[in-house]
């Protein structure tokens, strides 16, 4: 059942403590949730989570064939999962536009920006490539459902590492992680998205990270996918707000901006998980 | 108290039985073996209450999706105005009805005017398994509003449903420590909504914070923890 759209008295006090520059979690318009990355025991495995939208994302391999026109190249799915326990909008087997807007936008982020080095996947020319998976589980939507997911993804795909293998004529041997360190995937840049809520009120700001209510009651929404080198991936506009070009030129600053902190942040807990992880061999 | 799950029977016996929320007489005759003893089984699952003399039972848990029950009062949003009523969403599987005359001094020729959208404070006057829910917004004995009613202006909260029941608690930290800080207006509703209202939006937008703050699901504050956050922000 999809919900009803906000009361107006929820309406009314949104706009106008907007109008006084004021958001409703105390925030600065431009300013995002904290975001908080959490990972398991396997490699691969992260719950993301910004504010109390909460995304756990899941990363395997397997060893499959790959076709005969594209022998030298691996390959990567991606499985998003919005069930009804992120939030009672969302219905099985009937996919919403958000949930359609948000497995397209993953793939745009994640596949064809080309994150992954496909042909480093390749084991065996023609013979053996290794096929990423990428499950994404939306576990709490509480707004901007969107960057979440695409930072979990990455975030998973960065913590990721892939068994050994050792080629040697024609035969493949995967050595098991007991044996022989993992490999990390070789990724060729990290984009982040960002996503700015505007509102059919032109005197209203945008503002960056919208929670629930601003996501539901938005007149647009621009999402901007970038990695930290200011290197636009993805630009989407939904909602029928017209925007001037300085508007978008000034929030691609501010996402290019907000790209350096989270990467520095994601580099920083990956670090500090990988420490962890260290066994001493005596 | 004892933790029960559902489905399970619960040895509720008195006199003048009273069952709250979470607990079912089963209708079917046959399923008790005793003619004297009624099965009551739980609904779901919690932690089973009952009052010192044993005539009121009642199952406490915590959720995020309400199930209507008799006599609770709930916060709800005109979704659709129908012939002689409205459909009102409570956050309830099923959206409710409410009656255009159940308003105190409505006649056939005078009926409030609520528009799609409009926040109503009402109660349950009809919670049935097999049945929408019915709301009502004055007390059917004396026909006043008794607080019910559409609530104007202010803001709603969603809250946990074990933090609403605990801000009825008269003995609970919050409502009193809000309301030595700030001008408050606010109706609980047992469906997990709060509506607030105070002078301005900088006081709504702390309050509400400090309802988010204080809910067992979020971080579950305590009342220094409150106290800083609201003064120190």
């Amino acid at each position: 059942m999809r919900p009803p759209s906000p009361s107006i008295p929820e309406k009314d006090f949104l706009f106008s403590a907007l109008k006084q520059g004021l958001r409703l979690d105390g925030r600065e318009f431009l300013e995002t949730r904290p975001v908080t990355l959490t990972f398991g025991p396997e490699l691969g495995w992260v719950e993301c989570s910004l504010g109390k939208t909460r995304v756990l994302a899941q990363v395997d391999v397997k060893m499959v064939k790959p076709p005969p026109e594209r022998p030298f190249e691996g390959f990567i799915t991606i499985h998003s999962e919005i069930s009804p326990m992120a939030s009672s909008e969302f219905e099985l087997g009937r996919p919403s536009e958000e949930e359609v807007t948000i497995t397209r936008m993953l793939d745009k982020v994640i596949r064809r920006s080309d994150v992954v080095d496909k042909e480093s996947l390749c084991i065996l020319s023609g013979q053996r490539v290794w096929h990423l998976r990428l499950n994404v589980h939306c576990l709490s939507d509480s707004g901007n459902l969107l960057d979440c997911v695409c930072l979990a993804g990455i975030v998973a795909l960065k913590h990721f590492r892939r068994p050994d293998v050792e080629v040697v004529g024609d035969e493949v041997t995967v050595h098991p992680p007991t044996f022989r360190a993992p490999i990390p995937l070789s990724l060729h840049h990290n984009p982040y998205c960002f996503t700015f809520a505007f509102f059919s009120d032109p005197s209203l700001n945008p503002v960056l990270d919208p929670n629930l209510l601003e996501q539901r009651l938005n007149g647009g929404l621009i999402s901007i996918a970038l990695n930290a080198q200011r290197e636009l991936c993805v630009v989407q506009k939904s909602g029928g707000v017209p925007l001037e070009p300085g508007d978008i030129l000034k929030i691609v600053n501010v996402a290019a901006l907000k790209a350096k902190d989270v990467d520095a942040l994601v580099e920083s807990r990956l670090q500090e998980d990988w420490e962890g992880r260290k066994i001493e061999i005596r | 108290m004892s933790i029960v799950l559902p489905g399970e029977r619960v040895p509720a016996q008195h006199v003048n039985l009273k069952l709250g929320p979470g607990l079912l007489q089963a209708s079917n005759v046959s399923c008790s073996t005793n003619r004297t003893s009624p099965s009551i089984f739980a609904t779901r699952a919690g932690s089973l209450n009952h009052s010192a003399n044993g005539s009121k039972w009642w199952v406490e848990n915590n959720a995020r999706r309400y199930v209507p029950a008799a006599q609770e009062s709930v916060i709800g949003v005109v979704v659709q105005k129908q012939g002689e009523g409205f459909r009102v969403d409570i956050g309830s599987a099923h959206s409710a009805n409410l009656d255009g005359l159940a308003f105190e001094g409505a006649t056939k020729r005078n009926k409030p005017n609520l528009k799609v959208g409009s926040l109503i404070y009402a109660r349950v006057s009809l919670a049935h398994k097999d049945m929408e829910p019915e709301l009502e917004c004055f007390d059917a004995q004396s026909r006043k509003a008794e607080g019910f009613g559409e609530l104007k202006g202010g803001f709603l909260v969603r809250c946990s449903l074990r933090l609403c029941r605990q801000l009825l608690d008269p003995k609970h930290f919050l409502l009193p420590l809000l309301g030595s800080l700030f001008p408050l207006e606010i109706a609980v509703g047992l469906n997990g909504r709060l509506w607030i209202n105070s002078q301005d939006a900088k006081c709504i937008i702390a309050i509400a914070r400090a309802i988010e703050a204080a809910d067992p699901d979020a971080q579950g504050m305590g009342e220094d923890d409150v106290r800083t956050l609201l003064e120190h922000p």
